[in-house]
């Protein structure tokens, strides 16, 4: 016998081909798999790579003009509105998130009743479509609280859309955090929400803004919730109860139209470009903690 | 003082905890009440199996689009749960490192692509191609339904490869030692033991499927009739609010928001099962 050129615990290929002609369930097993995870990345890589190849030449610099008309479909101003839409958003998701997390790891006893509701209701929120959003934001401001169509109106839908999403990613940020910290800390003798704001929030600081991140692109793709609570003007939104539409609304606008498909080409581009970028930064970001 | 601080935080910590409660009350509170006297005002029985969606003759049965919305779901589910689970295995037991920090983040981004990108896709790829293969218009349930089988992948993904992962390493060796091929130990020794989990991202894939909007509004045909065949154009609840929103008024209006009454009840009851199946996975 020639000496193995692999170790003694691995098999070379050509023991495993003969394995697989012993076992034809597991060779096809081990197809379909590989067949299934080439179909999962070919369907991403298409998409990208169709919309970007058709879309890029579609850009022109006219779409990107401050003022929108029918002839240039400029989305300026869309984009304007969904970075007003996305601050709007945070500024009233992410303290609200953030501090009941803060609740459900650091203060909740074991047991607690009030945190078993929380989590069913967060778990219910979570599955809930977004076009339910939209009905309940048109019902709750634009006909009870008569705000019309408003960026108001639609941040606040979206911020009960987004609540669940920050909730869990803090809270798995929270839990993270070694109770080495947390004894250490209160050994030195700082109290509860000293302890919570010096040392647990500093250390989780990368898995919140991750979860955050994600917020931003979940916000950044919706249309439904927005359509009937924010509005389609076509306009740069200059104060909170105006109307506006986000990017994604501005393209599905355009379809409906169904006059423009190239704006539409070039919207879906910037779109695409703006959720891939956010994703990599939450990744980039969420690497970080794990590194640690 | 200082103690006097800490007390006031720790209210307002339980009290931002609550805000998803009163989230959740007011959403249920503003549909139903806006929804139920509708469905009362048309009749339930009308309503939910009237056959005619006809607003100007103030006709509501939303009995087609139901089905649409089942009909949609039903394909999404069978072309996305063997990708969606096989892809998981692959992730959780076959996959190179290397491979591995390519296609994790990848699977994430296919979960972030806004849905009205996927609805793009599905209008300027899969229309045509369905179009030339069938001869009929590519605009029909079968290609709506392939596309939210795709949509829903992320989350199959997701879900199944954190269970599967969640399996004790010593499920495989001890298949392996038996002198079970790799394949055979992963799929008949691992999966079977992640199954209610694996169950559980699946019901969440259904729920996602039968509430997604903007993606089915712009390939599913919307024709508010009951669907023939599968190559036939179909409405989903969550279309037929999203198109006729717009300019609807009076009952037309409030039947809207009835549709969106029984498309919620519907996520109710996924929900109800979905924590059925975990509750059960974890004893």
């Amino acid at each position: 016998m020639a000496a193995p050129a692999v170790g003694i615990n691995q098999r070379s290929l050509k023991q495993k081909l003969a394995e697989y002609r012993h076992q034809p369930l597991s060779l096809i097993l081990l197809i379909a798999t590989l067949l299934a995870a080439a179909i999962t990345v070919f369907i991403l890589f298409s998409l990208i790579i169709y919309i970007l190849v058709k879309g890029i030449p579609a850009i022109r610099p006219e779409m990107f003009a401050w003022k929108y008309t029918t002839s240039n479909n400029s989305m300026m101003p869309s984009i304007i509105n969904t970075l007003e839409m996305v601050v709007l958003t945070l500024i009233m998701a992410v303290p609200v998130g953030v501090f009941s997390a803060i609740y459900l790891v650091e203060y909740a006893k074991r047991g607690n009743k009030l945190v078993k509701v929380v989590r069913m209701t967060t778990e219910t929120l979570q599955g809930i479509p977004s076009i339910v959003f939209g009905l309940f934001g048109y019902l709750m401001f634009v006909v009870a609280c008569h705000f019309g169509y408003s960026l108001l109106g639609g941040a606040i839908t979206l911020a009960l859309m987004v609540l669940p999403l920050i909730m869990r990613t803090t809270e798995e940020a929270l839990l993270s955090v070694p109770d080495s910290f947390r004894e250490g800390s209160f050994g030195l003798g700082a109290g509860r929400l000293r302890t919570v704001f010096k040392i647990i929030v500093p250390s989780a600081m990368p898995g919140i803004l991750s979860g955050v991140i994600l917020a931003i692109g979940r916000i950044v793709g919706e249309t439904a919730a927005l359509m009937y609570t924010a509005g389609t003007a076509t306009t740069v939104c200059s104060n909170p109860m105006g109307t506006c539409r986000t990017l994604a609304v501005h393209m599905y606008q355009l379809l409906c139209e169904g006059r423009e498909m190239n704006a539409a080409y070039a919207t879906a581009v910037v779109l695409l470009v703006l959720v891939i970028l956010i994703n990599m930064l939450s990744g980039a970001i969420a690497k970080k903690l794990t590194k640690k | 003082m200082k103690n006097g601080k800490e007390i006031v935080m720790r209210g307002v910590f339980a009290l931002a905890a609550c805000v998803s409660i009163a989230a959740v009350a007011l959403i249920c509170i503003f549909l139903f009440a806006n929804g139920i006297p509708a469905i009362v005002e048309i009749g339930p029985l009308k309503f939910l199996g009237g056959m005619v969606w006809n607003p100007n003759q103030n006709q509501f049965g939303i009995f087609p689009m139901i089905i649409g919305s089942i009909y949609a779901t039903a394909i999404a589910i069978i072309v996305g749960v063997p990708i969606g689970l096989l892809t998981s295995v692959f992730l959780a037991r076959f996959c190179p490192k290397k491979l591995y920090k390519i296609l994790k983040p990848a699977v994430s981004l296919l979960a972030g692509i806004p849905s009205i990108v996927y609805g793009f896709f599905g209008l300027v790829v899969m229309v045509p191609i369905m179009q030339n293969i069938f001869g009929v218009s590519g605009k029909n349930v079968l290609t709506a339904g392939i596309l939210l089988g795709f949509m829903i992948l992320p989350t199959i993904i997701e879900v199944s490869e954190a269970q599967i992962r969640a399996v004790p390493n010593s499920y495989y060796e001890g298949a392996l030692a038996l002198g079970a091929t790799h394949e055979r130990s992963v799929y008949f020794a691992m999966l079977p033991a992640a199954k209610s989990g694996i169950m559980a991202g699946i019901i969440l894939g259904i729920g996602r499927a039968i509430g997604e909007t903007m993606a089915v509004v712009m390939i599913a045909g919307n024709q508010a009739t009951m669907p023939s065949s599968l190559l036939s154009g179909v409405r989903t609840m969550t279309a037929n609010i999203v198109l006729e929103m717009g300019y609807a008024a009076d009952l037309h209006k409030e039947a809207l928001i009835a549709t969106g009454v029984v498309l919620f009840v519907f996520i109710l009851i996924i929900n109800v099962c979905f924590s059925l199946v975990k509750k059960g996975g974890n004893k």
